[in-house]
């Protein structure tokens, strides 16, 4: 406070670290492609022009999990699937966090049987479950500005 | 049931020893397993159904004899028409020879029936499982196979299926 | 489930040439996770340097289930289920399923129904293509037809939205008829898309269709003879690029599709430049469709008179006891159906989309067994891909339009 009032206005902005981080990796989380089925057509539709990501920094959806941040999984996980999702998810560098897309990723959908697995978050944590069969584009972006808000409420204790 | 198919139909009830039905014009064939390749063979190359449409089962658990129907439905793009083929096999080690030489795509077909049911063809090039994981067990959509399905959670056993649900750790 | 399973590489050995065990040859994985094989694909590919020696598909990674599940739902339940096989063409999908039951129980379907069932599958023809287009153009790194695309894909979806209430998933055909008649707005909104997507098509045509870096990645690129793709069992415009004319709608008319004039566009190259021209074609035919749908739009009832059935209407159910009883009785047991087995199919954006069913005289199916276009279409991979690079087999991958819900069921 009193250094404001010394440097005036001289376009200087004083905050604290765990403020400047969080909003930094809030304003440029990459997205993993991860599209398994027909909400990644949803996903799509968000990124394309009516809806767009690219406004949050999400224009770039990094194939490769080393160079993302953040996973939608977007679709029904099938047990196949499984063991490759968590190879992803373990190959993704900290900080990281997942969106659950969709009721199928969220708690198994509409199929409750042998084949799909009731739920992501049986293989990996989850920070934010989206519902919809498929959720419509405004509720992606809904969901990420959700996610946005909890890391920027995030603690520099609980940071990884 | 169209003019065009009652003489392939003849010729074929002739040859194999089949029988036919109709059902809402769609016409079928019964025909034995011993007989099932050579009948491929036929459909091919003389009477000229070049597609495959399908290759499926219906399983008629709990009969052990016949336990399985397998179904193979072709077209014939040329001349317009349909024929289904019904194949009755044994519930004990069932088994047939594989047609994958003369329709391509009955390699994968044949895949998808050994993985889902557990018949076997004989002389396939490659047959291992080809939607569910390679080492899982059992045939899923056999009729003594269950659903596989997770209790839902109400508000009355929230807590204790939430104990058994497995979660993920970091 | 969590632990990494390893497949031995003797479990393959009969699948790579002897060059591959040599080490002369390098086995690449094209994994699941991949930007251009459009859903959960793993191929399997023996490359010698850059060249494609053999591609292995390696499908199941979206296996749901759906077949099994259906056998344990009611005919009216399993309708939900039946929207998420090909999500690109899910009013083609209950489509099937519900004709299939008509075929099964013998129903009627009044004209109305019919003209807006035929109105709605184009449309969803082209929102298929739409997508198919975006995403074939971005294989091949042509990046603004993504976003063209699917601008236009957002007005058919509000006009989905507008009948039913949902995008994509929209359940709005029902064995007997549809859902519920379409609001007063419908024919103003389908107009009003009349009137701007010819030019629209003609726009991506002209980024496309004689752009000299499309014609250097698609032409000659992928090509499979007729008597090749007809072994394979493929159909759609995979089929009718190679110069054979199958097309369902034309062959074995439903829907009143012969009522309509509309041309079945073929090629004869069979390659991937063959494929784009044919379903580029096809979306204007499509319209062309829609247009005489709705200016010989019946009037009447959308659903079937048959109680047993098909739900009575809403407004009956307050004043009548018999269509009290029905609606209760529908919706806890189900419908008892004749015993017997039927295959029906309809001609999908990827191909023939088939249903067999079969029943035991109960309220569920005993049997449903989908005919899903991709599988069959996707079989005939390794064979176009022998010898191309491997940029080359993104832009095959991506012009035979297959979608993994498919594939996979």
């Amino acid at each position: 406070m009193g250094v404001e009032q010394k440097l005036g206005n001289m376009g200087v902005v004083t905050t604290t670290l765990e403020q400047t981080v969080n909003w930094a990796r809030t304003y440029a989380m990459w997205p993993m492609l991860f599209g398994l089925a027909c909400c990644a057509i949803e996903m799509m539709g968000a990124q394309a022009s009516s809806y767009d990501l690219s406004r949050f920094g999400m224009e770039l959806m990094r194939p490769s999990p080393r160079q993302s941040d953040l996973m939608i999984v977007a679709g029904r996980v099938s047990r196949k699937m499984a063991t490759v999702l968590r190879r992803l998810y373990d190959q993704m560098p900290e900080p990281k966090w997942v969106i659950a897309m969709g009721d199928c990723a969220s708690c198994g959908g509409v199929f409750n049987n042998y084949a799909v697995m009731q739920g992501v978050d049986e293989v990996v944590p989850v920070d934010v479950y989206v519902a919809g069969c498929p959720p419509r584009p405004e509720a992606l972006i809904h969901g990420i500005v959700t996610l946005h808000e909890k890391v920027r409420g995030e603690k520099v204790k609980d940071w990884k | 049931m169209d003019k065009k198919l009652e003489p392939i139909l003849q010729k074929l009830q002739k040859d194999f020893d089949a029988t036919a039905s109709e059902y809402r014009g769609d016409v079928s064939l019964v025909i034995t397993p011993e007989h099932i390749a050579a009948a491929c063979k036929q459909m091919l190359e003389p009477l000229g159904f070049e597609l495959l449409s399908t290759m499926t089962v219906v399983d008629y658990w709990p009969e052990e004899n016949p336990r399985f129907h397998v179904l193979y439905q072709f077209t014939s793009i040329s001349k317009n028409l349909s024929l289904t083929f019904r194949v009755p096999v044994t519930g004990v080690t069932p088994s047939l020879p594989t047609i994958s030489t003369i329709y391509r795509n009955a390699t994968w077909r044949e895949r998808e029936i050994w993985d889902m049911f557990g018949i076997k063809f004989e002389g396939h090039p490659d047959l291992r499982r080809i939607l569910m994981p390679h080492d899982w067990a059992g045939h899923p959509l056999r009729k003594d196979y269950p659903l596989g399905y997770e209790e839902p959670q109400f508000t009355f056993n929230y807590k204790e299926i939430d104990l058994r649900k497995p979660y993920a750790k970091e | 489930m969590t632990q990494l399973q390893e497949v031995s590489v003797e479990e393959l050995k009969h699948l790579v040439s002897e060059r591959a065990i040599q080490g002369e040859t390098v086995l690449l994985n094209m994994g699941p996770q991949h930007p251009s094989t459009h859903g959960v694909l793993r191929l399997l590919l023996e490359l010698d340097g850059e060249t494609v020696i053999n591609c292995i598909p390696d499908i199941g990674f979206l296996h749901t289930g759906i077949e099994k599940n259906m056998e344990a739902k009611t005919y009216q339940q399993a309708e939900v289920m039946t929207d998420r096989l090909d999500y690109l063409n899910t009013v083609g999908n209950i489509l099937a399923y519900s004709m299939a039951v008509e075929k099964l129980v013998d129903l009627d379907v009044p004209p109305r129904a019919q003209s807006i069932r035929v109105i709605l599958t184009e449309l969803q023809r082209i929102a298929s293509h739409l997508v198919w287009l975006g995403t074939a153009a971005l294989d091949v790194a042509a990046m603004s037809t993504f976003l063209y695309c699917f601008r236009e894909r957002e007005m058919i979806l509000d006009i989905l939205e507008l009948c039913s209430g949902q995008r994509m998933m929209t359940t709005f055909i029902r064995p007997g008829g549809l859902w519920r008649d379409v609001p007063v707005e419908f024919e103003t909104v389908v107009r009003s898309f009349i009137k701007i997507f010819p030019k629209r098509i003609d726009q991506y045509e002209s980024l496309l269709t004689r752009n000299p870096l499309f014609l250097d990645r698609t032409l000659g690129i992928g090509r499979i003879s007729a008597a090749d793709a007809q072994n394979y069992g493929m159909t759609g415009p995979s089929l009718r690029a190679t110069g054979v004319d199958w097309d369902l709608r034309k062959a074995r008319p439903y829907l009143g599709y012969e009522q309509y004039d509309f041309e079945v566009p073929t090629r004869t190259e069979g390659d991937s430049y063959a494929r784009y021209l044919v379903r580029v074609e096809e979306m204007r035919q499509a319209l062309h469709i829609v247009v005489q749908a709705l200016n010989r739009l019946p009037l009447g009832p959308v659903r079937s008179d048959n109680c047993k059935y098909v739900p009575p209407p809403r407004s009956e159910i307050g004043v009548s006891m018999e269509a009290l009883i029905h609606h209760f009785k529908l919706w806890t047991e189900g419908f008892d159906t004749p015993k017997g087995a039927i295959y029906s199919a309809v001609e999908s954006p990827r191909g023939e989309l088939g249903v067999y069913l079969e029943s035991d005289g109960g309220p569920k199916p005993y049997r449903v067994h989908w005919r899903t276009p991709s599988f069959d279409n996707l079989q005939a991979l390794p064979l176009m891909t022998k010898g191309h690079l491997v940029a080359d087999l993104v832009a095959i991958v991506g012009s035979i339009d297959i979608v993994l819900g498919d594939v996979d069921r």
